[in-house]
């Protein structure tokens, strides 16, 4: 792990008391790493820390103690290398969505001329299919329309590391799935390194090279980190289709309803060792689960593991 | 075919007006001759006694005394006798010097205090007791210390438009939303450039409420500065007709001071209009 581009090392996060109570450590010893070009997923359930820990990445949020390290150097604050999409698309209301754009571009390249910077921005909007919407007002978008110049203005800082808490949590499950399929096909087309907050499993089956679990809070750990053992180039279409889909969708779902919360008892395993998690690749050196769920509605994990 | 709403509201105004105007008519016109009166008493007494008309002028009075107004908005007979048209000169000139010093002082020093939570807790009661005080309550604090009319109706107005410019912009400028000012962090964008670029438009629209209350404000008490001060202005030819007895030329005055009033209004309105934006 220490050769990551990426690495969180010993991340705790303790808020200071509030009047007459006791100060709260979110998370404690929270290790994991990101290699360049990998697409790395963190599922826990809500009010583990994980925001938090997307904050501290971004430098917009201090630790309390460990630290985040990348490209070999500790950071110290927000970066124009590590861009955020955030959950609720953060655009600058006042700005077209041309000038929330050219916002970030002339950011990283203060040096740009106009036409520069303009064909810069256009690159990334015809990227993220809003061609012809360039000087509408956000107030103007659909939700999901919004997202989508969030995410062409993170990407047109080219960042080294694409950082993104719930990103399409509020959009409705048909523009969720297209707005999915567009971050696939662009995250692999330019090898981005990634990092995403979700909470839900077929989405970080979908996108996941590696899938971080965290323990409940308070003082949450990494329980594990899942491979994601589908190959490459798998769609939201046919992913359930292959041997390993049901192996890793169990293996997280039981993670989300049993295991998060009883994590504690794991904890006091000798071989558990908050700096090098367990790793595990569902569905490999396993007999291939029978699909445990065909037919059903899709079980929401999140309500299940409340 | 149903009329609009914006048709019918306006055959309702004209409608308003003409029975305004007939009332008022009505209200103050004669009887005809009243009785006998001692003719000596009558002269004496000019035609309000004769005729039994009021001493209030009518609809009519002002119409005419008003087109005398209108076409010679500008003449200038000495001291006491200038158009209403350099009055009210005197009078806009007044707010907006006053009005515009405290827009360059309220508004830096709003963002300074809305950005700097310490700015704010300190100043804080400072705002809290200024705030509260007469603007006209400073004038002959103004008149002994800076020892010219003029300048002290200035400073008044300053005085009194400064307070909610400087509230609203802190005030504004406090409460941008911490997403779009992580957006600037995020991007490594100057402080500078963040103030300019992201908490001006931000805050702009409350600003915008804070400048158009001070306006309003201003041209209130310009009226009763000048009454104070004398000399020119819209307010001393308001108190020099009174004393000349001329009830037609102060209702006019009345009137023109609504007008410029909702003219200044509507001007900022526009402006508001231009830095709002929808979320
Ligand atoms: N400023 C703060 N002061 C005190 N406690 C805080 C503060 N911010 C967050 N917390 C606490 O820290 C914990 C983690 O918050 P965080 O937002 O990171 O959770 P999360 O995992 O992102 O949850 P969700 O899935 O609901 O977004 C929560 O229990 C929250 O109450
Ligand atoms: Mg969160």
């Amino acid at each position: 792990m220490s050769t990551s581009h990426i690495r969180i090392e010993g991340l705790r996060k303790t808020f200071p008391a509030p009047r007459g109570g006791t100060a709260v450590t979110v998370f404690d010893q929270v290790w994991f790493g990101i290699e360049k070009g990998e697409f790395v997923c963190l599922i826990g359930h809500s009010g583990c820390g994980k925001t938090t820990v997307l904050n501290i990445l971004a430098g917009l949020d201090e630790s309390s103690g460990g630290g985040v390290i990348v490209n070999g150097k500790e950071i110290t604050g927000p970066s124009l290398d590590r861009a955020v999409i955030f959950q609720h698309h953060a655009l600058l209301p006042w700005l077209s969505v041309l000038g929330n754009i050219a916002f970030a571009v002339r950011s990283r390249h203060p040096g740009w001329d106009k036409a520069k910077v303009r064909a810069h921005c256009q690159k990334y909007i015809d990227l993220v299919h809003l061609s012809g919407a360039e000087l509408k007002k956000p107030s103007q978008l659909s939700g999901g329309m919004k997202q989508r110049v969030g995410i062409a203005r993170a990407l047109a800082i080219e960042p080294d590391i694409l950082l993104m808490d719930e990103p399409f949590s509020a959009l409705d499950a048909l523009t969720r799935g297209s707005l999915q399929d567009e971050l696939v096909s662009i995250c692999t087309a330019t090898q981005q390194t990634s990092f995403m907050i979700t909470h839900d499993i077929d989405e970080a089956i979908l996108l996941a090279d590696k899938i971080v679990l965290m323990s409940n809070g308070p003082e949450a750990r990494v329980c594990e980190i899942v491979e994601n053992t589908l190959p490459k180039g798998r769609t939201r279409k046919d992913m359930h289709r292959h041997p390993h889909y049901y192996p890793m969708r169990n293996h997280l779902l039981e993670f989300l309803v049993n295991r998060a919360n009883s994590f504690k008892t794991e904890l006091s395993d000798p071989g558990y060792d908050p700096m090098h998690p367990p790793v595990t690749r569902p569905g490999v050196g396993q007999p291939a689960a029978r699909p445990v769920t065909t037919g059903e509605p899709l079980l929401d994990a999140m309500t299940a593991g409340r | 075919m149903p009329l609009s709403l914006g048709l019918r509201a306006g055959l309702l105004s004209v409608v308003l007006f003409i029975a305004f105007i007939a009332l008022w008519h009505a209200a103050v016109s004669g009887t005809g001759k009243v009785a006998d009166i001692d003719p000596e008493y009558a002269k004496l007494m000019g035609a309000s006694a004769v005729t039994g008309a009021s001493a209030m002028p009518g609809p009519g009075d002002i119409g005419v005394k008003l087109w005398e107004h209108l076409t010679n908005p500008f003449y200038d007979n000495g001291p006491n006798d200038k158009g209403i048209g350099i009055q009210l000169g005197y009078s806009i000139l007044r707010v907006l010097l006053g009005f515009g010093l405290a827009v360059v002082t309220a508004i830096p020093l709003g963002f300074l205090i809305g950005m700097s939570p310490l700015f704010y807790k300190a100043l804080d009661p400072y705002i809290q007791i200024l705030k509260p005080i007469s603007p006209l309550a400073w004038m002959p604090l103004a008149l002994y210390t800076i020892k010219d009319s003029n300048a002290s109706a200035i400073f008044v107005i300053y005085i009194c438009s400064v307070w909610p410019m400087l509230l609203n912009t802190a005030f504004g400028v406090a409460s941008v939303r911490k997403e779009w000012l992580n957006v600037a962090r995020t991007l490594e964008v100057g402080q500078m450039r963040t103030a300019l670029s992201v908490i001006l438009p931000a805050a702009a629209p409350t600003i915008m409420t804070g400048v158009r209350i001070s306006i309003g404000i201003a041209w209130l008490v310009i009226v009763a500065a000048e009454m104070l001060v004398g000399g020119t202005g819209i307010g001393y030819f308001v108190w020099n007709e009174w004393n000349n007895l001329s009830i037609t030329n102060v209702i006019i005055a009345i009137l023109s001071i609504g007008v410029i009033g909702m003219l200044l209004d509507q001007a900022l309105g526009w402006l508001a209009r231009i830095v709002a934006y929808q979320e």
